[in-house]
């Protein structure tokens, strides 16, 4: 694992100058997963707010060889790319030392959603290639809908806080579960607070044979309602309230990477955050965060379980 | 098809349609094929993994999950730049849909073998031209087959006319599912080498695993350039009609089976007229030598090239008739006809060549088509001919009403 100052020294692979929000947490963790290793990388990219704001025509931030074909599909485009780079491979057209790398983009709603079937196939037929998902719990792209991925009572535009629902009604689906199910190298969550921890969880899922997940916590300012100066704690208090462990799965071993030594109550991590402002106002908003914090401790608990801590 | 007098090398071999495609495929040895099966097109995906299997070819063949991410895979592999090839039918082609017009934006000559099916619903398995009538103006190429003999030799110059530098298009080779894919036919196999040395080597166009030359493939393309980039995609399919026409006469010189853009088969002197596409051509040669030994001047207008359409070609073709029927495989629901229709009475006022023309709609489902039907038509096209105008925009053949 290269030091801080190692990684200062590497070329950034998405450059500045492209549109995302200041303070959106997508290209601070694009930036250090592509830092993570010095072989060439290859892209692909869902539709989403990464996508189109990085390659506006005719601009591209992207430094590496990049694709996008539609929203759904970003673990079959990268399938497609490294099942060309191994037939070419085999033969005899690209130099048999090469070690190319594949990654593919995408945000909750490209993987959790509706993508969720293409990364699914992607990892079963074990292509060599890194899925990241950069998960702000919404579809942030076209205007802050709920996805599967959005915590429960968390206010969309399609999952509003009125008088009579208070914001989402159901949990955040377990996808870095569901990947992990899928017996496959290296699963990972983590976010783009720690730079230490995504920058070794994308080293190994980039040296791991084989395919590799890593579901990052993006934090959205404009979605979720916070000053953008604060992604990186925001993103950290997820990690300190287990709203968000930190944890990886290297051939079905589970490793907590990070234990907060307190565990903090959800509402740090939710009060900073309008889309969850309405939650502090009734006596139902609370019954959901006891909810919700409930939630978070039975799968805290779990997660230790299997990771035999 | 017109046989030339170029030697004819290769063994005649009794195939079904799919096994003749699945054969094409491994004598052009593909980089990548990501395929899924569905009935009546599986076959040719399971004969080519056996292939992979035995090691036949050096295809690098990817079992996707789904057909919306085996066109994916496809249109990213071709972008990584090497041959690929896919094959599917009806229902797979839809799910296709979105990605088929970024193929062919993305201007990559991505293979598709369509086995033509009835879409749902209800879910059906039999032939009709639903599925690629369906996706006619996602930008590919579209060549029908009129036997198994062609449906093989519309593979292999399909690889040339999308690779072909200013065409650079996505190509679907489609025939009849089941009338085709599941008869056997005798046709001629051409030598493996000869098959390589036609298609030859994949010319790389900007490829993407050119890692020092790093490129940004399908961006987000706004009001201020997507219109000059759709513009230049149109400009493709010209040369596209003129790879159509220089590929078939190359296939001709080579391999003795020459072809275009439509057939004309006892057209120049006739009368009457019959346009369909696909294996219900064969019914009609016969039925129209049939005719003509009872004295009538028949003729048959065979569409080989549906897209890029050649209106000015059929226009031409046409313009010596007293009337014309169009045989239409698919209903283009609330439209006044057929798809085929739409076009061919659209190419005759373009080119100012106006003949009275009567639509038939036909064979939904794998509804049976026998020349008994096919002769009713001729029969309707002599009151057509004395009407001066279609006496019957929309007739069915062989339906119950
Ligand atoms: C098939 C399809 N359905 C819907 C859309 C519209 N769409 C584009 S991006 C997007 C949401 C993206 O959300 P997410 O994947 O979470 O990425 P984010 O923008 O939040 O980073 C949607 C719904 C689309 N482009 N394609
Ligand atoms: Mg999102």
């Amino acid at each position: 694992m290269p030091n801080l100052k190692q990684l200062s020294h590497r070329e950034e692979l998405l450059t500045g100058g492209h549109r995302l929000c200041p303070g959106c947490g997508e290209p601070i963790a694009v930036r250090q997963i592509l830092m993570a290793t010095e072989q060439p990388v290859l892209a692909s990219n869902a539709t989403g707010c990464l996508e189109v704001s990085t390659t506006i025509f005719p601009y591209t931030a992207w430094k590496i060889p990049w694709i996008h074909i539609a929203f759904e599909n970003a673990a079959a485009a990268i399938s497609g790319v490294e099942a060309m780079y191994q037939a070419r491979k085999a033969k005899g057209e690209i130099d048999e030392d090469a070690d190319y790398k594949f990654v593919a983009f995408a945000g909750d709603g490209g993987t959790y959603d509706i993508g969720l079937q293409a990364l699914s196939g992607a990892a079963e037929r074990r292509h060599d290639f890194v899925y990241v998902c950069l998960n702000n719990e919404a579809y942030m792209n076209t205007g802050v809908q709920r996805s599967s991925a959005t915590l429960k009572g968390a206010h969309t535009t399609t999952s509003p806080a009125g008088t009579v629902i208070p914001g989402k009604n159901q949990d955040r689906k377990d996808l870095t579960e569901i990947m992990a199910a899928h017996d496959i190298p290296y699963v990972a969550q983590t976010i783009p607070g720690r730079w230490m921890d995504i920058t070794r969880k994308a080293e190994k899922a980039f040296e791991l044979e084989g395919p590799a997940f890593l579901n990052v916590l993006a934090p959205c300012p404009l979605g979720w309602g916070h000053e953008g100066a604060l992604t990186p704690e925001i993103s950290q208090l997820a990690a300190d309230t287990c709203i968000w462990p930190l944890y990886e799965v290297e051939y079905g071993e589970y490793n907590i990477t990070y234990t907060p030594k307190e565990k903090k109550p959800i509402e740090e991590f939710l009060e900073p955050q309008a889309r969850f402002r309405h939650l502090f106002r009734t006596d139902e908003g609370a019954e959901v965060r006891k909810a919700v914090q409930e939630w978070v401790d039975w799968k805290w608990e779990q997660l230790q379980n299997k990771a035999g801590d | 098809m017109a046989e030339t007098k170029a030697a004819v090398k290769g063994n005649k071999v009794a195939l079904e349609g799919n096994e003749a495609v699945a054969e094409a495929m491994r004598q052009i040895n593909p980089d990548v094929v990501a395929a899924y099966p569905i009935t009546p097109s599986t076959e040719i995906v399971q004969t080519f993994a056996q292939y992979v299997a035995d090691g036949k070819v050096e295809t690098n063949f990817v079992a996707v999950e789904s057909e919306h991410s085996a066109m994916s895979a496809c249109l990213a592999a071709a972008v990584a730049g090497g041959r690929v090839m896919n094959a599917t039918s009806a229902n797979g082609l839809a799910l296709m849909w979105e990605i088929l017009y970024v193929v062919s934006s993305l201007r990559q000559p991505v293979i598709l073998t369509v086995v033509n099916r009835a879409l749902s619903g209800n879910i059906n398995i039999h032939c009709d031209h639903s599925d690629t009538m369906g996706s006619r103006d996602t930008g590919w190429v579209q060549l029908y087959a009129e036997d198994v003999q062609e449906a093989y030799d519309n593979l292999i110059q399909g690889v040339c006319i999308g690779e072909t530098m200013d065409v650079r298009l996505p190509v679907m080779s489609c025939l009849d599912g089941f009338i085709l894919s599941h008869s056997y036919e005798l046709l001629q196999v051409q030598e493996d080498e000869d098959v390589q040395e036609f298609v030859g080597p994949y010319k790389p166009d900007n490829p993407m695993l050119d890692i020092d030359n790093p490129q940004t493939y399908g961006p987000l393309d706004l009001y201020d350039y997507y219109f000059e980039h759709k513009r230049s995609q149109m400009e493709a399919y010209p040369p596209a009609k003129q790879a159509i026409i220089d590929q078939g006469k190359r296939f001709g010189e080579a391999f003795g089976r020459e072809y275009g853009l439509i057939e004309e088969f006892m057209t120049d002197d006739a009368d009457f007229i019959v346009v369909a596409m696909g294996s219900t051509c064969g019914a009609l040669r016969d039925v129209v030598e049939a005719q003509r030994d009872n004295g009538v001047k028949a003729g048959m207008l065979k569409i080989r090239a549906f897209r890029p359409f050649p209106a000015e070609e059929i226009s031409d073709a046409l313009s010596g008739a007293s009337a014309v029927a169009v045989l239409d495989r698919a209903s283009s629901f609330g439209a006044h006809a057929g798809p085929l229709y739409h076009e061919i009475t659209s190419a005759q006022v373009t080119y100012s060549n106006i003949i009275p023309t009567n639509n038939y709609i036909y064979g939904l489902g794998g509804r049976e088509i026998l020349p008994e039907d096919l002769s009713s038509v001729f029969d309707d096209l002599h009151e057509v001919a004395e009407a001066g105008q279609p006496t019957e925009p929309v007739s069915f053949l062989g339906l119950r009403e």
